[in-house]
């Protein structure tokens, strides 16, 4: 049947389209599309095809506090949809017991298209990616047989496993692989940047001319259409010595790595301060001032910053002023991604 | 859409299609067609001419340091049988995870094996390569199982954890857990073993005994010195010397009826 399914694709025209079996629980079906433009996406529902029943028991366990040891943090704790999924102003996010991690939580959208996943890249399938919150002692500190458990307890879980998968069986697999259906499946591409670029929509001339800018000083690293290339670099940030982050580092073992940290989308960037992989940084005003007079020299500074990005206080004031545009007001309104009622 | 796009993309998917083939839900590698006869696969854990006796023994190994033992995991996977006419099975759905502290776990059946006569075995020890990036996965291969390092992912394929006087880290923990799936550092081992005398899968199940001796892991091509190596937690030349040391510890003690 996947044979069927991809040669299919092919002829079609490039496009995923893993809504052969549309199992239709509140009667809509849903669908993953490509937007016009984008690249083809890393993750395409091989092994895990998309169902409305999926996606709902995603979006279920994603809203979840009993995922957590003691029930009260979910993943949408440290992931706010009014935030764009990222935690709104916390530099680092605290977990349970109120202890704190040791990085900023990022957004959550157009996750289908991260080659890898956490600021250094360790996780290359968003499938692996929600063992690591569960697990981690300062985030949820639960064991996988235990969210089993507690899941197996609860007959609409039950239910609705039976409707994604088949039949009642609950394990880790399909907590993920359902996780990943809800994950994957929210794409943010209706901010006021992409209504300019389909036409439907117009920018100020401040606004385009902070495009103008963001295109010649920002886009090497932050490549529209997802505003991030997705790899790893060191950005000039003057390290902390009590965080002590390696980056890139810390798996890939390489001192060229040293301090890199994956370029993150800049989509939504308005809604999802504090900004870097610390949350150092309050503003957008202050992460570009860092651009332009605080870059910290290092053996493993990205050479497009050696002189910092140059830019007049006027120009800084269009870029952000382009930034804001990117924000996707119906993503974050969105009530499919809504925690359930 | 283009016609030099379409077909790179026809040949890209069927590239996808070709490589998912091969996943674990699919039959893969198999020449034969799959009958009805079973082969009882049994792994014994000893330690040079003793079983192994977790927490309870003290043993030395080739530095003469003195170790206990109290954990011993290892996946086993990707099992095949060769007949005697030269063609391969190969079992489907193929990942065991072997734990000497659950006596369940040192024994399971090959099944579906067409009747004749096989010579030899092979098997990996340890996770190819694809498993380690398919995503979530279930069975032996579940996170659950412990063996599996969720961040900087990829499978734990043989766990070691003890103690010896000669460890310097807290109450002389030993620790060696060895993953790493790609490069030059890939603890990826494969293992070929040739049955003493063909065994004949017909209508009754014939035994293998498969023996890991623990003192291979730290004698040769690396003599390991507790001194010096105690912990590895992660993919590297640490993990690699070990597993072309334990490549070696299996061998075959009895195939037959």
């Amino acid at each position: 049947m996947f044979i069927a399914c991809w040669i299919i694709v092919a002829v079609a025209g490039c496009k995923p389209d893993p809504s052969l079996d549309p199992q239709q629980d509140s009667g809509a079906t849903i669908s993953f599309e490509v937007p016009q433009g984008w690249p083809q996406p890393v993750y395409t529902f091989q092994n895990n095809a998309l169902t409305q029943a999926g996606f709902q028991l995603g979006r279920k366990l994603f809203y979840d506090t009993r995922l957590s040891r003691d029930n009260t943090i979910s993943c949408a704790s440290c992931h706010q949809q009014f935030a764009a999924f990222s935690h709104l102003d916390h530099p680092l996010s605290h977990g349970i017991n109120g202890l704190f991690g040791t990085r900023n939580a990022p957004g959550l959208f157009n996750e289908a298209w991260l080659p890898t996943f956490f600021w250094d890249g360790g996780v290359i399938n968003i499938e692996n990616q929600p063992i690591n919150p569960i697990q981690n002692p300062v985030e949820m500190d639960e064991t996988m047989p235990e969210v089993i458990a507690k899941v197996s307890a609860d007959a609409d879980y039950i239910k609705r496993f039976k409707a994604a998968f088949g039949d009642e069986t609950v394990n880790s697999q399909r907590i993920f692989k359902a996780l990943a259906q809800f994950m994957s499946t929210m794409i943010s591409n209706n901010s006021r940047y992409d209504q300019y670029v389909r036409g439907t929509g117009s920018l100020s001339a401040q606004e385009l001319n902070g495009l103008t800018l963001f295109r010649a000083k920002c886009a090497s690293c932050h490549k529209e259409p997802l505003f991030t290339d997705y790899s790893f670099r060191n950005n000039g940030l003057v390290p902390d010595a009590a965080l002590n982050d390696s980056g890139r580092a810390r798996i890939t073992r390489l001192p060229e790595d040293m301090r890199k940290f994956k370029v993150p989308s800049l989509r939504n960037v308005e809604l999802t301060r504090p900004y870097a992989h610390d949350g150092r940084f309050n503003t957008l005003d202050a992460m570009l001032e860092h651009y332009r007079t605080g870059i910290y020299q290092s053996p493993t500074l990205d050479t497009a910053l050696s002189n910092g990005i140059q830019m007049s206080d006027s120009e800084k004031q269009d870029i952000i002023a382009f930034l804001k545009t990117l924000t996707d007001t119906s993503f974050v309104k969105d009530p499919r991604f809504a925690e359930p009622k | 859409m283009k016609t030099s796009t379409r077909i790179l993309s026809i040949i890209s998917l069927a590239t996808v299609v070709a490589l998912s083939a091969c996943h674990k839900k699919d039959d893969n590698n198999s020449t034969t067609p799959s009958g009805n006869g079973k082969v009882k696969l049994e792994f014994f854990n000893v330690v040079g001419g003793s079983n192994l006796n977790l927490n309870n023994e003290w043993y030395t190994n080739a530095n003469g340091d003195s170790f206990t033992v109290s954990r011993f995991n290892y996946y086993i996977s990707n099992v095949s049988l060769k007949s005697t006419d030269g063609s391969t099975y190969t079992e489907a759905n193929s990942y065991h995870l072997v734990q000497q502290e659950d006596p369940t776990s040192t024994s399971f059946d090959m099944t579906s094996v067409p009747n004749g006569s096989y010579s030899s075995i092979t098997f990996t020890i340890g996770v190819d390569s694809l498993h380690n990036v398919s995503g979530a996965q279930t069975g032996a291969l579940d996170p659950a199982n412990g063996m599996f390092w969720s961040w900087n992912t990829g499978y734990i394929m043989l766990k070691f954890e003890g103690k010896s006087p000669k460890s310097t880290q807290p109450d002389n923990m030993l620790m060696f857990h060895c993953g790493g799936f790609s490069g030059a550092n890939s603890v990826v081992r494969t293992v070929t073993l040739n049955f003493p005398t063909a065994i004949q899968v017909n209508s009754s199940t014939p035994h293998v005994h498969l023996q890991a001796d623990v003192l291979q892991m730290f004698s040769a091509p690396n003599k390991i010195d507790f001194s010096k190596l105690m912990i590895i937690h992660m993919p590297g030349t640490d993990a690699k010397n070990i597993a072309d040391n334990y490549a070696n510890m299996f061998t075959i003690t009895y195939a037959g009826a």
